[in-house]
């Protein structure tokens, strides 16, 4: 049977793809991602591959974790319909490099220790970071360049949380100390708060690294700033691998780590509260993606089963309504090369399957029954409420509500109705409407045709069924807070249409109630993020301007200035005086 | 006949030694190159056989008398698995680069001269061997001067392409001179200690010492050893000498000395800090490694910030190696199995990736004329392989996993955690963060913007520099995907420092 860790045949694979040109690009571009479909499938149920590392330590390449099956699975069928949604552009590099950003999650998925987990883990960070660059603008370029810092940051992080832990490990006499059983902290590992050794603070900074993949508030400014910026193509593969890998890894390390509820909170308000603000439609998606994690991360943090299976089939089903959503953003700015809300408009005119799309892709975001979204989000607040998780519970209903405020009925909005613009681009060519439509029957097809889905989560129920996401009391309170937003919505509107001027002129009934909540509540929240936004955005900008500026200001810095041969005498004596001191006093 | 397998250290040292002296009467054209070609490839053979005969024989160690002198009179040449190891990196290093010399020096040195240069270069490439080699104190000092002098020689002949080469070599002699000058003070001291120039000897000598913490002349050979080894391995802020060096010298010459001069340098290091001194006296004894790591940790930071500042990507690499000779001195200054095994890998490792760098950038010089950034501009798109070979090497000086530079990194975090040192875990970390950057700046030039002037019409280069090239540069990810023989190299290695063999 399989052998190998299947992401290997993305990884390999992609390696051709340079060498190939025309019809045979193309046609390996959609068999490779298949073949590892094929591939995930094919790996029997006790695989156990096995390579040695250094000093007889051994990594496992593939090995089914609980919810190995639902991640793999996912990343493959996206890496197959975002190459199909690539199918037509020409760059060089962002395929191959999207194929081992993809293949490398795949392996991750499959990765039974924590070693290889790791070096796929970085292996993704290259691959992404390519894909951000090959929007080919200068504004990609920096943006790539801040996306791969931060995720080497964050791979630095957790590198020196791993072999701290595999220290303590190797300390303590244990035999194999790459095992991914011993990393699973889960919810004891933050209940000793003692820092005797190295090995005591491995969990935080492991879980630190992984944060900050998750683009977790204040580490995750990073998403909605390089997302944006690269290709149609590239923003689309982006959108389903880094963070849902994370969601992955937190799941087998973290799970039931109470902290994560509050995270994904935290995550899920903050998503929400700057998509609202935001004008660039692919940003405002960008902001949504770091709210539907919120959810998976606090489905984590609960850490129950059903929790768990929850947080599982949200990141199936979003990868697929996301990808879908930024699929139909990318044909907007493809046909019309603008992406800001107020440039567009009246689009439904020429664009009908660019339009039904992307609006199936908004309701299965705000989990409108008969889609995807709504078997797998409602999961997640089920178990919180089963906990008794009232503050969670709440957070996760009105961040819901948000969440069709802005994907669900912003984003159409404005780029399809509202205010007609006179643009009248055609559709997208057949292979980008090829993928949209595959990804929207998806959508719908898991909201209907669930059980599959419910039967490669990670803790499948096999005495009947394991959630019934159609019980009247479910339908009928997700449509209430669906109607009820929609109408704030409108209500809202002139509101919402000025969002690049934040003074909030509010008319007379809201004067009243509104400026008390924004100045109490949102203005901090808003103040807070924003200063560790402005910090990321433009700070750490002007301090890597300064950095690298060559030539003449660097020469004016004593430290990096020429020593003449003269200075360089003193010092060497200066040494010698140093270590005949230090020797004489020690 | 000679019996090869008998006599193999001394022929590793004989066969260049006099292969470079016979390089001065082959004249111009191909010979010199064929010449010094056939040359460095036996002797990597020889390296290649050595490493094999010590491994088979399962001694620790094979010592040789030169002249059937007794060795406590005459040299004696000892083998272990360290100076095998560091052995097969300069012969392996050297044979590549020269492989790689001839388009590269018919392009950047005048016909006249070609066996000149091939003579000092296999000179150069002795005394690497030979300080490496040998168990003798001062045969190290003879043949370091053989090693620096043509190695002065070998940068000033960068002057047909860039005078400044000349000014540059000048810097490195004076200051080449000052290192060697301690050393050979140290030497001196230890020796009226001792009464001794055989290394096993003075390290015995020195041990039956009663007051040895005390004694001021051991104190003093020390401070002068540690500071002259210091400047010869270019550890930060002592490394003045470097940057111009490798900037301005011949494409081939910065690729030999990036890869193995400094290498060698600290393989004196542990020769004379673990196998003379011991470990108890330098390590713990004396608070000096405490020093030798803050210095390299204030190289590791502020090299790589100079790396980032540079306009010329050769200078650019040429702190780069500054910075990565801070992680080789941090990790044996820890004195500890995981850190010393981190070093020696890093040698290894560093040799191969910064080495195939070099190579790649004087590809780069060779069809373009210069190695500004502004020449790399797009230059990807016109020199697709020597341009992948660079940005591969520099994914190694990050130290991304399945490539070398991973292997390093994670001997040296899990060494310096072994000793609580927790600070260097945070230096060596964000050092490959700045080597990101640095690295970044690379590769944006090369992927990025379109190809102007003499860039446009650049050709790929010749096969004849890009196989060398990619040899390195697959190395340097081969041995990240199964470090098993380095790793393993090694960590015997390191035992055997630490366990006081001299």
């Amino acid at each position: 049977m399989i052998e190998f860790p299947p992401g290997l045949i993305l990884v390999l694979g992609a390696l051709l793809l340079p060498f190939v040109k025309g019809p045979v690009r193309g046609a390996l571009s959609l068999l490779l991602p298949l073949a590892t479909l094929v591939a995930v499938w094919l790996v029997p149920d006790d695989a156990n591959v096995t390579v040695s590392f250094l000093q007889g330590m051994e990594m496992t390449l593939v090995k089914w974790n609980r919810p190995t099956a639902v991640f793999a699975t996912i990343f493959s069928l996206m890496a197959f319909g975002g190459a199909l949604f690539a199918l037509n552009q020409n760059r060089k590099v962002e395929l191959p490099a999207a194929f081992v950003y993809a293949g490398s999650a795949v392996c991750v998925t499959f990765a039974g220790d924590i070693l290889s987990l790791f070096i796929f883990w970085e292996l993704m960070a290259v691959g992404s970071s390519i894909v951000v660059w090959s929007g080919n603008t200068e504004a990609s370029g920096r943006a790539g360049l801040r996306y791969a810092a931060v995720h080497f940051l964050g791979g630095a992080v957790m590198m020196a949380g791993i072999l701290a832990h595999v220290f303590a490990l190797n300390a303590g006499g244990v035999e194999n100390p790459l095992l991914l059983d011993y990393f699973a902290f889960g919810p004891g590992g933050f209940d000793a708060l003692s820092f005797n050794g190295p090995g005591d603070i491995a969990p935080f900074l492991i879980l630190i690294g992984i944060l900050i993949n998750a683009a977790t508030p204040p580490f995750g400014s990073w998403l909605a700033d390089a997302y944006p910026e690269a290709s149609e193509s590239g923003t689309v593969f982006l959108s389903a691998f880094t963070t849902k890998t994370s969601v992955y890894v937190l799941m087998i390390l973290f799970a039931g780590t109470e902290l994560l509820i509050y995270a994904g909170m935290m995550m899920a308000v903050y998503g929400i509260v700057y998509a609202i603000l935001e004008n660039d439609m692919r940003r405002i998606l960008a902001y949504s993606i770091v709210n539907q994690v919120g959810f998976m991360v606090c489905g984590i943090g609960i850490g129950t089963e059903m929790a768990l299976n929850g947080a599982a089939a949200h990141a199936f089903a979003h990868i697929i309504y996301k990808a879908l959503l930024l699929m139909s953003a990318g044909s907007v700015l493809y046909m019309t090369g603008k992406r800001k809300c107020t440039d567009l408009g009246g689009l439904y005119h020429t664009m009908p399957i660019t339009m039904w799309c992307g609006i199936i892709g908004a309701l299965a975001i705000s989990a409108f029954p008969w889609t995807s979204g709504f078997i797998s989000k409602s999961m997640i607040s089920q178990a919180a409420a089963d906990n008794h998780l009232f503050a969670a519970w709440m957070v996760l209903t009105a961040a819901s509500a948000g969440v069709f405020l802005h994907a669900g009925i912003k984003f159409p909005w404005f780029v399809f109705f509202q205010k007609d613009r006179g643009l009248r681009p055609p559709d997208p060519p057949w292979n980008m409407r090829a993928a949209m439509i595959f990804f929207a029957v998806l959508c719908v097809a898991l909201g209907v045709w669930y059980e599959p889905l419910y039967a490669i989560l990670p803790f499948p129920n096999v005495n009947g069924p394991l959630y019934e996401p159609y019980t009247v009391s479910h339908v009928v309170s997700q449509l209430q807070l669906l109607l009820w937003s929609g109408l704030a919505f409108f209500l809202l509107l002139p509101v919402l249409k000025r969002t690049l001027t934040i003074t909030l002129d509010f008319d007379w009934f809201y004067r009243r109630f509104v400026p008390v909540l924004w100045r109490s509540v949102l203005k901090p929240v808003v103040t807070v993020f924003g200063w560790s936004r402005d910090v990321f955005f433009i700070e750490s900008k002007r301090f890597a301007g300064a950095m690298t500026r060559a030539d003449t200001e660097a020469a004016r810095i004593p430290l990096f200035r020429e020593w003449s041969l003269g200075s360089a005498m003193v010092l060497i004596t200066f040494f010698l005086f140093v270590f005949l001191v230090v020797g004489y006093t020690h | 006949m000679i019996d090869i397998q008998a006599n193999l250290p001394a022929l590793i040292v004989v066969i260049p030694l006099l292969g470079g002296v016979l390089a001065t009467f082959t004249g111009r054209g191909i010979l010199p190159w064929a010449w010094a070609s056939l040359v460095t490839g036996a002797t990597f053979a020889l390296t290649l056989r050595m490493m094999a005969t010590l491994l088979q024989s399962g001694a620790p160690y094979i010592s040789y008398e030169l002249g059937n002198w007794p060795r406590w009179w005459g040299i004696e040449y000892r083998v272990d698995l360290l100076n095998a190891f560091i052995l097969l990196v300069v012969a392996g290093v050297g044979f590549i680069t020269t492989l790689y010399a001839r388009e590269s020096v018919n392009d950047e040195i005048a016909k006249d001269r070609h066996h000149v240069f091939y003579a000092v270069w296999i000179l150069a490439i002795t005394g690497l061997l030979g300080i490496t080699i040998t168990g003798d104190a001062f045969n190290v000092y003879v043949l370091l001067e053989i090693s620096s002098l043509t190695v002065y020689a070998l940068i000033a002949m960068g002057k047909d392409r860039d005078r400044r080469a000349l000014t540059a070599s000048l810097r490195y002699l004076i200051l080449g001179s000052v290192g060697a000058s301690f050393i050979l003070l140290g030497i001196g001291y230890l020796m009226m200690v001792t009464g001794t120039l055989n290394m096993e000897d003075m390290h015995n000598q020195l041990m039956r010492l009663a007051n040895l913490d005390t004694n001021r002349t051991v104190l003093v050979a020390f401070a002068f050893l540690l500071v002259g080894l210091s400047i010869k391995m270019a550890l930060y802020p002592l490394h003045m000498w470097l940057p111009k060096a490798y900037t301005y010298a011949p494409s081939a010459v910065s690729a030999l000395l990036a890869a193995t001069a400094t290498k060698v340098g600290v393989y004196m290091a542990f020769r004379f800090l673990f196998g003379i001194f011991g470990v108890g006296f330098s390590f713990y004894a004396m608070p000096s490694h405490l020093i030798l790591l803050a210095m390299a940790s204030l190289g590791i930071v502020f090299s790589s910030l100079a790396a980032i500042r540079q306009n010329n990507a050769k200078s650019l690499l040429a702190y780069s190696s500054v910075g990565q000779i801070g992680y080789i001195v941090a990790g044996f200054s820890l004195a500890n199995p995981d850190g010393v095994a981190g070093s020696i890998v890093h040698i290894f490792n560093h040799a191969v990736t910064k080495g195939g760098m070099f190579l790649a950038l004087g590809a780069v010089a060779y069809r373009v004329g210069g190695t500004d950034i502004s020449h790399l501009r797009g230059l990807a798109k016109r020199m697709p392989l020597t341009c992948g070979a660079l940005a591969l090497g520099g994914l190694g000086l990050i130290g991304m996993p399945l490539t070398a530079g991973f292997i390093s990194k994670w001997y040296l975090v899990k060494g310096a955690m072994g000793s609580g040192m927790w600070g260097l875990v945070v230096v060596v970390l964000f050092g490959s963060l700045l080597a990101l950057v640095y690295v970044w700046k690379l590769i944006e030039a090369m992927y990025f913007g379109e190809p102007t002037g003499r860039s446009a019409e650049a050709k790929e280069a010749p096969l004849s520099m890009l196989i060398p090239i990619w040899i390195l540069v697959a190395l340097s990810i081969y041995f990240g995907v199964d470090a098993t023989f380095t790793g393993e190299t090694a960590t015997r290695a390191a035992a055997g420092l630490l366990g006081g063999t001299p």
